[in-house]
């Protein structure tokens, strides 16, 4: 294993090469079988890492981070379909930190292909390279991926389980496994015996798991419509159980410090005061910053503001415009990516006519509506962590490492999040408390992170720029000459999670603007990395999160120029190259009645992003209401292949969009001294009730392969709002917040 | 000197300084967990329980202030046994990640009490201090309308 990963560290490239490093380092490794990290108790039959069945109850076993998106629904839905259960019969938990549950598919997305174009030998590649992820310990949820990697496999887990179920039946009855069929967790026999699943535990724990073939789609009882989220009634009376909601007998409550300029050192610091106030018992160093351990969460939060710390200097430029300078200076770089060239871009089309527009977009916090926290109890040389967090085994083996212990030391139990939106698959918050308890051994401690301290101490979205080049003849666009520049989160992010720092191209720079479905000619996207030490990361739809505006408001601009309709140039453009993408617009335009002709004091726009294998299309309605800009209405349409849960879609998808709105109307994180200037919502608000406009989602089925759902629709929203504010007041946004420029209702 | 409280319909006798927030009260010293902590600052919502029926932030209400019954999402109804309201979120399917959905389901609830048929300017008057990372405020809107038709039935 040790061995494997020094190779993965030498030989791993984002990029094409990974392929061929994939094949050569990997195949021995990553086709072992990795163990059931279930241990089955008395009378207990665990069919594999997914089922487990004792006399009691049947478990199910969905191991990716519940943030909001209904994964442990649909997760267990799919082994739910083929075990022939009901999801009221089932208990669905997260499981343990185990190499069992890495993730398929998310290491099958570095593949720099267009991902909409793939031919069936990029997709057997896609998943071959997704066998790494196992060598990587990529138990993560993220990248919209669950979905694409369980769709397969936990159907199989599910049919392998009641077939087993049904030997065993067939042994006790004196019966061939034909005669028999399966009904809500009973097996049937002729005669009308109903034996049920929990009453042949025993004896199918002592069989080796039989294979069967997949139900095809007609025969689906549960996928395909919509299924009561096993976790709602939980979340509406206030018993579902977040990480900040552990409790734990004689458990501390800690709230956490860190040097507010990022990346800065802490001197020193003198706790004498906060130590003298009610309730407070101990203020622990960790490094770049400290915790205040009290008896309740408030008074450790009030005592660590009066601690008196010496705090060194952030390594980035003290202004904001000295950042800013950094972003624009990459574009005098060479490019990291160039992963489309299509044509000629050096030369304009003859007779067509030059369009170019520069925007610019902001760092953004996640906010995620539970702040960051973790549970800790070291005790006797373990340590045990509760913890939401999206990424299991890096979070053991990073708190293992933190503490000097083992990995196997380390019991990591994932509780429910409340939002994640890539946030959570960092370790920050699980080491610090880690590290914390290890410091008060024997008793367990709960380490909050204040809001100030989750907004301020955040990996953001990156801010960046974008210089954009096209030309347009006869209503159609024959070019687009993209530049792209910000910091790579996907290099920050892999330097921090594995250790090493990944060569070649990195996709997320350019993702959103490279692989969108258009067929233009001349074609051609670069990215640049600039070289900066703001901590950034992977944030709801990442690279899409700004291609996706600057890409979407420039064909706006460029449809204009040529005296098109921006819905038609979109949809000519995207008919020429896939289909399932112009079925999306096409949708959209039935749905809101597009005509290209909007009353005086309304204005609409229409944006389309294919990013995580969905292609999504919205248009959105803006009116102008005493002066200030209302969003009044949105449509949505997006081709998920397959539709597993469609209610569960639809808010995916309302929420994604939502998510957009919210940062392109408000959200901007600002720095000075490297520290951020936005501390809580009053400066860093997001939509409400009363700025969220009506909105209607069509899912639809086109295309082949089965496409992520909790990230897409976030990229198309904010283009389809600045070309909807175009369109009202003909002043053409350029750059976010949109609140900078315009009076928006808030 | 221990203050005391009654919350859901139980007395408490706490022992901690006036100053703390109801929030960290509830959380931290009663354990009634479903009550959030979100901003601190009466700009999220996620902290709302009612006092004598009336909602409030509990973040900015000093435990020594606080003078009436206090009711939290704990109180509002049960798993087993809902209120009208949380069936009807339930029923419209609203929560995502959940987090801020005691804060939502109260404030709701106290719309309700003072306008029993709310319109949807009544609702984004009453919702606006909520905030929803996740953007569920379509369906919260729509599970606010259902809740106030099936009690008016009654
Ligand atoms: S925690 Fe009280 S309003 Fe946000
Ligand atoms: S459901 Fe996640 S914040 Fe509202």
């Amino acid at each position: 294993m040790a061995n494997v990963r020094k190779i993965a560290r030498r030989s791993f490239l984002i990029g094409s090469a990974a392929i061929v490093g994939g094949v050569a380092f990997g195949a021995y490794y990553v086709a072992r079988p990795a163990p059931n990290p279930l241990t089955p108790g008395e009378g207990e039959a665990v069919f594999n890492p997914f089922v487990a069945i004792s006399a009691e109850k049947i478990t199910l076993i969905a191991p990716r981070a519940e943030m909001g998106q209904g994964v442990h629904t649909t997760w267990a839905a799919l082994i739910a379909e083929e075990l022939d259960v009901t999801l009221d019969q089932v208990e669905v938990i997260h499981g343990p930190a185990a190499a069992a549950y890495y993730n398929t598919a998310m290491m099958g997305e570095v593949i720099p292909s267009k991902g909409y174009d793939k031919s069936d030998f990029m997709h057997a590649i896609s998943d071959h390279l997704g066998a790494l992820g196992k060598v990587m310990d990529m138990q993560v949820t993220g990248g919209s991926t669950s979905m694409k990697d369980g769709y397969m496999r936990m159907r199989a887990a599910g049919a392998s389980a009641r077939e087993t179920l049904k030997q065993a039946a067939a042994n006790r009855l004196g019966l061939s496994r034909d005669q028999l069929s399966t009904k809500d967790g009973q097996v049937i026999a002729p005669g009308d015996v109903a034996i049920p699943f929990t009453d042949l535990a025993g004896e199918a724990a002592d069989l080796s798991p039989v294979e069967a073939p997949l139900r095809p789609r007609s025969e689906w009882k549960l996928l395909g419509k919509g299924q009561p989220r096993i976790d709602m009634t939980g979340k509406v009376t206030g018993t579902a159980t977040f990480s900040i909601d552990t409790r734990l007998p004689g458990m501390k409550f800690a709230a956490l410090k860190a040097n507010p300029s990022l990346g800065g050192e802490m001197r020193s610091y003198d706790a004498t005061e906060a130590l003298s106030m009610p309730g407070v018992e101990q203020v622990v160093d960790l490094g770049n910053g400290f915790a205040v351990v009290a008896s309740n969460t408030w008074l450790a939060i009030q005592a660590a503001e009066v601690v008196q710390a010496d705090w060194g200097a952030a390594p980035v430029p003290a202004t904001h415009d000295g950042i800013r300078s950094a972003i624009r200076a990459a574009f005098d770089t060479a490019p990291n990516s160039t992963l489309r060239d299509d044509g000629d871009t050096a030369t304009l089309p003859q007779g067509a006519q030059e369009v170019t527009a520069e925007y610019e977009v902001p760092f953004l916090a996640h906010a995620t509506m539970e702040p960051l926290n973790a549970t800790a109890l070291f005790d006797n040389d373990r340590l045990q962590i509760w913890s939401g967090n999206q990424g299991p085994i890096l979070t053991r083996n990073h708190c293992a490492e933190a503490l000097g212990i083992e990995p196997e030391q380390v019991e990591v139990i994932t509780t429910l999040m409340g939002g994640g939106f890539g946030r959570r698959g960092e370790m920050d918050f699980s080491v610090y408390a880690a590290r914390l308890a290890q410091a008060m051994p024997g008793t367990p401690v709960q380490l909050t992170w204040s809001r100030e301290e989750d907004m301020t101490h955040d990996f953001y979205r990156p801010g960046a720029m974008a210089r954009m080049r096209g030309a347009v003849r006869e209503g159609t666009a024959l070019m687009v000459d993209a530049e792209i520049a910000s910091q790579s989160a996907l290099s920050q992010a892999m330097t921090r999670w594995m250790g090493f720092t990944p060569s070649g191209p990195d996709t997320a720079i350019v993702d959103g603007v490279f692989n969108q479905p258009y067929a233009i000619p001349n074609f051609r996207t670069r990215g640049y990395v600039a070289d900066l030490q703001v901590p950034v990361g992977f944030w709801r739809s990442v690279g899409a999160s700004f291609n996706g505006f600057f890409m979407e408001s420039f064909m706006d601009e460029m449809a204009h120029a040529a005296g098109a309709d921006p819905l038609e140039f979109r949809l000519s453009l995207a008919r020429k190259e896939w289909e399932p993408a112009a079925k999306v617009l096409e949708t959209v335009k039935e749905m809101s009645g597009w005509t290209g002709q909007t009353p005086e004091g309304t204005g609409r726009g229409v944006a389309m992003t294919y990013s995580f294998g969905t292609p999504v299309a919205q248009v959105i309605e803006v009116a102008d209401e005493d002066g200030m800009i209302q969003v009044t209405k949105a449509w949505i349409a997006a081709d998920l292949g397959v539709a597993l849960d469609p209610q569960n879609l639809e808010a995916q998808l309302s929420g994604g969009m939502a998510f957009g709105l919210s940062a392109a109307m408000f959200g901007e994180i600002t720095f000075a001294e490297g520290a951020a200037e936005q501390t809580n919502f009053p400066d860093y608000d997001g939509i409400r009730m009363h700025t969220m406009p009506k909105v209607e989602v069509r899912v639809i089925e086109a295309q082949e392969h089965i496409g992520g759902a909790g990230e897409p629709g976030t990229p198309p929203a904010a283009p389809a709002l600045a070309n909807a504010i175009y369109d009202l007041t003909g002043n053409r946004p350029r750059r976010l917040p949109l609140m900078k420029d315009f009076d928006l209702q808030s | 000197m221990p203050t005391s409280v009654t919350i859901n319909g139980t007395a408490h006798s706490v022992d901690l300084p006036g100053d703390v927030p109801l929030l960290w009260v509830l959380r931290d010293e009663i354990g009634l967990t479903g009550t959030k902590y979100g901003c601190g600052v009466a700009a999220c919502g996620a902290c709302t329980v009612h006092i004598d029926g009336v909602a409030v932030r509990s973040c900015q209400m000093a435990l020594e202030d606080v003078d009436g019954a206090v009711t939290t999402i704990e109180g509002l109804g049960t798993p087993d046994a809902m209120s009208a309201l949380q069936a009807a979120w339930a029923e419209h399917q609203v929560a995502q990640c959940g987090y801020c959905q005691s804060g939502q389901i109260m404030q709701a609830a106290s719309l309700l009490s003072d306008i029993p048929a709310p319109t949807d300017s009544d609702i984004d008057e009453a919702m606006q201090g909520n905030l929803c990372r996740c953007g569920t405020y379509p369906r919260i809107r729509a599970a606010i309308h259902a809740a106030a038709a099936k009690m008016q039935e009654v």
